[in-house]
């Protein structure tokens, strides 16, 4: 029973029209800021902030636009699941690329 | 497993509106999964060849066009917001409404399109092609796949378009729309990161 009723209300949640528009009102303000900064060098830190900036709307869109927010457990279990996956395939990766000794042939 | 077995009580059919629609969202969520790590091959690519040849990227990166980068992320950004009102609109039983917007959706995928070819015709123009370098076969493939799931994005969209206009959708069935949606929202995730990763590189 508890299930079918959290069903019901995966299913009735209708997000209004005026949380979209904030949701990407917010992610407008966070391209400009990206591109923004892209125009100053910080070194390492232009790097940084545009992932952390890309990340933060990459959320935004998953959590209200994709209504991550309002699903399952198991829907944010094979969600995140992909991203683990990546974040092992490219830093394996990029450990091979740092610490690989050179051999002399 | 509940769901399971009324399905079979019924012969297959008149599956149940519940399992269905969470079935067939679940399974939007594990083929964006899959999508994800195709990309994420193509993503692993670049961490690895910008680590060994940074200033490649830093040169090379110069020639794409920034503005017109950033003009295709708003355009983007946009259709998503027309996309999640479109599925609003029909779950307040506005089918009208959804038609609309998954017109505006399109067009905006179009939209996106249009700029991509006068941006790969600008750099072919300039000689520069995938076999260029390393940084532009990387520019050409990711952005590439992209433009393909942009395609079969508004391919998806154009069908639900169809449906929507034969009155097959109501504020009681909208689970394609809502689902259709899902892939669009991806397309939108992953220029996310493609935009920052190859034009606003310093």
């Amino acid at each position: 029973m508890d299930t079918k009723a959290h069903a019901d209300e995966t299913i009735n949640h209708i997000t209004p029209y005026r949380i979209y528009v904030l949701v990407w009102v917010t992610l407008m303000v966070l391209t400009v800021i990206s591109v923004g900064v892209s125009y100053f060098h910080f070194g390492i830190f232009n790097i940084v902030v545009a992932l952390a900036v890309a990340s933060v709307k990459a959320s935004l869109v998953a959590l209200y636009f994709m209504h991550l927010k309002y699903e399952d457990k198991i829907t944010w279990v094979f969600a995140l699941y992909p991203l683990g996956l990546l974040a092992l395939l490219i830093g394996l990766s990029i450990s091979d690329v740092f610490f690989r000794a050179v051999v002399s042939p | 497993m509940e769901g399971v077995e009324k399905i079979e009580h019924v012969h297959g059919h008149h599956v149940d509106p519940v399992v269905e629609y969470q079935s067939l969202k679940f399974g939007m969520w594990l083929f964006i999964a899959t999508e994800l790590l195709l990309f994420g091959g193509l993503f692993a690519a670049y961490t690895i060849f910008r680590a060994k040849f940074p200033e490649m990227f830093a040169e090379q990166h110069l020639e794409l066009n920034k503005p017109l980068g950033a003009l295709n992320t708003a355009v983007l950004i946009l259709s998503s917001l027309t996309m999640a009102l479109g599925v609003t609109s029909i779950q307040r039983g506005k089918p009208k409404r959804l038609a609309l917007f998954l017109l505006l959706t399109i067009l905006l995928g179009l939209a996106f399109g249009v700029n991509k070819y006068f941006e790969y015709s600008a750099k072919f123009h300039h000689h520069i092609y995938p076999g260029t370098s390393i940084f532009f076969s990387l520019y050409f493939t990711m952005t590439g796949l992209h433009m393909l799931h942009v395609f079969a994005g508004m391919a998806l969209l154009t069908t639900m378009l169809v449906l929507t206009l034969r009155g097959r959708f109501s504020d009681k069935y909208y689970t394609p729309v809502e689902v259709s949606g899902l892939y669009w929202h991806l397309v939108d995730l992953i220029w996310i990161y493609l935009f920052p990763l190859l034009y606003l590189i310093a």
